[in-house]
């Protein structure tokens, strides 16, 4: 053993610079892991310290419509306190802005809102202004950037008039990320009367948070009161269920960003398997010597086997200390996302378990090479001829090696997925991506020996040959440049996939601003406003709110009621997916809605409120799947033919002719579906669930929804400021808000992405370096013998040049055909819509990817031609 | 030395190759045994087999037929790892390119041997630079291989091959790449050693006055021995 370490540790003197650059090969992946790893961990314990925090109350209960007097008497009796919460969409103007418009998510709360953690605002007295009742609205930040307002001006909400007292800096249990779409506005709830939108029709969350007296259980009183008042559809939050759902995202999240920095460690466990491959070619002579002075196969393998794991301990160590660092900078990343304070500290346990996946994965990575160790034959000191001999395609231990390194990535990606499907797939996919990458720089390097003319100048010829001849870096070059443009690329593709899919949707004649909550007695006066606006209403539709009173001829209480008796035998916790069951495979067999027996039944879609329409054809975004249309029934038909959108049927495990029986508010409806829709929900159009005759609703208290198209923007907002100062219950959505929204969201998430993308791409320049520098080991003596013979040193720079221009274009080219590909998959299978591939991005990203290429691969082999030649003729004698 | 019993003895040796164009024989049946203390130098022109023939008395290869016993041992039997213990406990190397290990100093390079089976420390290190006292390199101990002439490099090599104080040596063209005063002065240290060490020698070389200082000489044509001359000691 002595002799194991004295000589690995002497063997490595000439070399430890360039093995210690090896390592930095895998540094970034075990960086990304142990970053990750240990920022979860800070996460978790956050959300453990801040429970309660994270929802303001002990329990919310929460209800589409006002709740019933038996349910607040109730709430009453079980002590403790209450605040009650009113949510909704409504249009917020801006008088000092020459009365601009915008949508916001107005937040009426009560005083002691919240229980728990601290509502933040800015300046700190705003939120006590609030709560003491004052007639004020805290306001997100953005809105008052974007209307040039300050802190003291007023704004209108309805017909109520109040002070901006600051901005919200702060809320407990919400991200700054759910005011994406709408910022939020607080106000006092007592003030939500003189407003005028108190009886709104538009979709309005009623809530009471709960401060349950010590002791009491906020998920026994859920359950009590979800099986005592089935019929009022109530939805409930606990803290416990707030943890466990953000434990469970939070869980998932991990998973996906430590598989994306996966990608980096084995890339970087190529790389390092691809230098010590050269390095090991370069130790047989040494290797030969050993093995004639009696050293065993086992003991000249393990002097290369202890400098493999030192290397890799050393790569571990650096990517751990780089993974602490890069914790600090998660939460900057991570900014506006996360719902809480997070606490840096450094998770050890998880610190190791990044440094232990990057450690086994490296020293797997390393063994592949340092098998040829083992078959040098000491007959190579007599004659280097022998050195072929030790090739060791035949060797057992590599496939075994091959299947280890396989089972590893499948069990890393199981073990952050929990999932054999995702582990399979994830390996699978890495073989395949890397598989086609290797195989196309072998057609690179084939095609470079077949088809060079010889009538290209010297210095071309001899760059294009280094592409095939023997110790080439094609593959791993086209590897790891060619990955990292793929990852990138397709992150670009798809952002201007999806948001090219949007302006699309504006484009033509098809409306761009969309307006909701017009009163019956409005609708006509809105049209002939929008008329002389020059932005004519182009389609407008009257929404029924309704709710499902019985499906197949069974009461729904019966069946919400017959739900919670089943979740209660099984004494389980309801998962997440049953709360939002309409994200379930639709595929589940059809076992009827009762609940037993068979799937269950999608609870919310059961409960919630419907907001239908009626009219007699289909629109510009549906057509019929299944069944025929009706378009219209006479009065008072018993039972009436209604459409409903496919999801819908699939959710509520319908059939085309099942009954549905309807709460048209208070009224019963009976219906037959007797067509299935495919909706293009995308477009800023309304679209409905279900789609009634006209004929058997009209009679019912109803708004309408109107869209129109304005010619631009200083025009939507002109139309948003005269229709909302005409009707100040309405609100408008407007198209390039959503376009502004989408962005920002992609924004985000690309951000997050990218930061990990980069750990592949920067992982691939170190790869890159490695490689220049290897090649510069394995060619200094070619070098050496062109310069001996009189080549300049300009001729060697240009075969350089030529070299690393060529393996640049040609990464650049590979990754952003993948990148093309993969876009193309994404957007056929996911996001089921056209491809977009703009030429300028691409070519944009293939000079870049080019430009990366050549300029490393220039400083990095820039010494070569500086070599004394002597020096080298002298080694090698 | 009076020769005694034979340390080295190859009977049939036979060694073939498979190449492209169908086997090759490099030495057929090839015999001779060497007593210990001998000097033996095979000679022959190139492409004869000697250092094919060299090798598999090292044992650093195996046989196609025939058998090879170094010190007792029937090389044959032995595996890899078999062949590596006999070389290191009874066989010394003088390679034509020196072969020292460029990351290690001469005296690194010189201990090797001893360290290979878990020897060391100040007794061993002191023994390794008197060697390299006696080939004439006492000060050159911190030098590494490149640091030195061709000529100091085999002087290293012989001091190392010396070491584990080997009761054979084999040396494949000592001075093939040595000049012609270096090369007088390294063949006088081979056989000053030889003598000092009573290690039994078995040189390849080209050099037919060299050969001549060795008291027998095998010749190779094509494989085969062509003829094996006593000499009267020189």
């Amino acid at each position: 053993m002595s002799f194991i370490l004295k000589m690995a540790w002497r063997d490595s003197r000439a070399s430890r610079r360039r093995l210690l650059l090896y390592s930095l090969s895998v540094v970034l992946g075990i960086a990304a892991l142990v970053a990750i790893g240990s920022f979860t961990v800070n996460l978790k314990q956050a959300i453990d310290d801040q429970a309660k925090g994270l929802l303001g109350a002990d329990l919310v209960v929460t209800s589409r419509s006002a709740f019933s007097e038996a349910v607040l008497a109730y709430m009453a009796e079980l002590g403790g306190e209450r605040s009650r919460t009113r949510e909704f969409s409504s249009m917020l103007v801006f008088p000092t802005a020459h009365d601009a418009t915008r949508l916001v998510q107005v937040r009426a709360v009560e005083a002691n809102f919240p229980f728990y953690g601290k509502f933040e605002t800015a300046p700190l007295g705003a939120a006590a202004e609030l709560q003491a009742g004052r007639p004020v609205v805290v306001l997100e930040e953005t809105l008052l950037t974007q209307f040039g307002v300050k802190v003291g001006d007023e704004v209108k909400l309805g017909q109520a008039t109040f002070t901006i007292a600051g901005t919200i800096l702060k809320v407990p249990g919400e991200s700054a990320a759910i005011a994406t779409f709408a910022p939020r506005a607080y106000v006092p709830l007592g003030w939500l009367t003189a407003t005028g939108l108190m009886n709104r029709e538009s979709i309005t969350q009623h809530r009471v948070m709960l401060k349950l007296p010590e002791g009491q259980d906020a998920e026994a009183v859920e359950r009590a009161m979800k099986t005592k008042f089935a019929a009022e559809r109530l939805s409930f939050s606990t803290v416990a269920e707030r943890k466990r759902n953000l434990g469970a995202a939070l869980t998932n999240i991990e998973g996906f960003l430590n598989l994306v920095g996966f990608v980096a460690l084995f890339l970087g466990a190529i790389g390092v398997a691809s230098a010590i491959h050269v390095y090991v070619r370069q130790k047989i002579a040494t290797v030969a010597v050993l093995r004639c002075l009696g050293a065993s196969a086992a003991q000249s393998f393990s002097v290369y086997v202890v400098q493999g794991i030192t290397l890799g301990i050393f790569g571990a160590v650096l990517g751990a200390a780089l993974g602490i660092t890069l914790q600090l900078l998660l939460p900057v990343v991570l900014q506006g996302v996360l719902p809480f304070d997070v606490n840096f500290f450094i998770a050890w346990p998880a610190v190791g378990r990044g440094v232990g996946a990057g450690l086994v994965i490296c020293f797997l990575f390393t063994l592949l090479p340092l098998l040829a160790v083992r078959r040098v034959s000491p007959l190579v000191a007599l004659r280097s001829a022998f050195i072929e001999r030790t090739g060791a395609a035949t060797d057992p231990w590599r496939l075994i090696l091959g299947a280890l390194i396989l089972a590893a990535v499948t069990g890393f990606a199981y073990w952050q997925t929990r999932s054999w499907r995702i582990g399979l797939g994830f390996t699978g996919m890495l073989v395949v991506g890397f598989g086609v990458l290797a195989g196309l720089a072998q057609l690179v390097a084939w095609a470079a020996r077949r088809f060079v003319p010889r009538s290209l100048p010297y210095v071309v010829r001899q760059g294009i040959a280094n592409l095939h001849r023997p110790n080439n870096r094609t593959v791993l070059l086209l590897l790891s440049l060619g990955l990292g443009t793929f990852l990138i690329l397709t992150l670009y593709l798809t952002r201007t996939t999806l948001l090219n899919q949007v302006d699309l949707a504006g484009e033509g004649a098809r409306p761009n601003l969309l307006f909701f909550d017009i009163q019956d007695d409005q609708i006509e006066p809105f049209k002939k406003i929008a008329a002389e606006l020059d932005a004519p209403v182009m389609q407008s539709a009257p929404i029924v709110t309704m709710k499902i009173a019985a499906l197949k001829g069974r009461p729904v209480d019966e069946i919400m009621r017959e739900r919670e008796a089943a979740r209660s035998t099984a004494g389980t916790l309801e998962s997440d997916a049953e709360k939002t069951p309409e994200r379930r495979p639709a595929a589940a067999p059809r076992g009827g809605p009762n609940g037993r027996g068979g799937p269950r039944l999608s609870g919310g879609m059961l409960g919630r409120e419907y907001r239908s329409t009626y009219r007699a054809e289909l629109s510009g975004t549906e057509r019929i799947v299944a069944g025929k249309f009706a378009g219209q029934v006479p009065p008072g038909a018993a039972l009436v033919p209604i459409s409903v959108e496919e999801s819908f049927l699939k959710s509520l495990q319908l059939a085309l002719g099942d009954e549905i029986e309807w709460d048209v508010q208070g009224v019963p409806v009976r219906t037959q579906i007797t067509s299935v829709r495919a909706v293009e929900w995308r477009r800023l159009e309304s679209n409905f669930f279900v789609v009634f005759p006209t004929g058997a609703i009209e009679a019912a208290p109803q708004t309408f929804v109107a869209a129109l198209r304005t010619k631009s923007p200083a025009a939507s907002a002109q139309t948003q400021r005269a229709l909302v100062a005409a009707f100040p219950n309405i609100s408008a959505i407007d198209l390039a808000l959503i376009l502004q929204a989408l962005d920002s969201i992609f924004s985000k998430v690309a951000f997050v992405i990218q930061f990990m993308a980069l750990f592949t791409v920067f992982t691939g320049v170190i790869v890159l370096v490695g490689a220049v520098l290897n090649g510069r080991y394995q060619r200094i003596r070619e070098t050496v013998l062109l310069r001996t013979l009189g080549a300049t040193r300009r001729q060697l720079v240009q075969i350089q040049l030529v070299e690393y221009s060529i393996l640049g274009v040609l990464a650049a080219v590979v990754g952003g055909g993948l990148s093309i590909a993969g876009n193309a998959l994404l957007a056929h299978f996911v996001f089921k819509i056209t491809p977009v591939a703009p030429p300028l991005l691409i070519l944009g990203a293939v000079a870049a990817a080019t430009a990366v290429t050549v300029v490393t691969g220039w400083v990095t082999g820039r010494g070569v031609t500086d070599y004394p030649p002597l020096e080298i003729l002298r080694q090698e004698t | 030395m009076t020769p005694t019993a034979p340390i080295l003895k190859v009977e049939c040796l036979t060694k073939n190759y498979r190449t492209a164009a169908g086997p090759l024989t490099v030495l057929r049946e090839v015999s001779f045994d060497l007593a210990a203390g001998a000097s033996l130098a095979i000679v022959g022109p190139s492409g004869s087999g000697k250092t094919t023939l060299l090798g598999l008395c090292a044992g650093l290869d195996r046989a196609s037929g025939g058998t090879v016993t170094l010190a007792g041992s029937e090389l044959g039997a032995l595996n890899e790892d078999g062949r590596a213990q006999v070389r290191n406990a009874h066989v010394g190397f003088v390679f034509q390119n020196f072969q020292l290990i460029p990351t290690l100093t001469a005296l690194e390079n010189v201990l090797v041997p001893l360290e290979l089976r878990g020897a060391g420390g100040a007794a061993v290190e002191a023994e390794a630079a008197a060697l390299l006292g006696r080939v004439g390199l006492g000060a050159r101990c911190d030098h590494y291989p490149v640091q030195l002439s061709g000529g100091e490099q085999q002087r290293v090599a012989l001091a190392r091959a010396f070491m584990n104080r080997p009761k054979i040596l084999f040396c494949d063209e000592p001075t093939g790449n040595l000049d012609g005063d270096t090369a007088a002065a390294m063949v006088e240290l081979i056989f000053g050693l030889n003598r000092e060490k009573g290690t039994t020698l078995v040189l390849v070389t080209h050099d037919l006055e060299l050969a001549k200082k060795c008291g027998r000489i095998l010749r190779l044509r094509n494989g085969a021995v062509v003829s094996d001359e006593t000499l009267a000691a020189s």
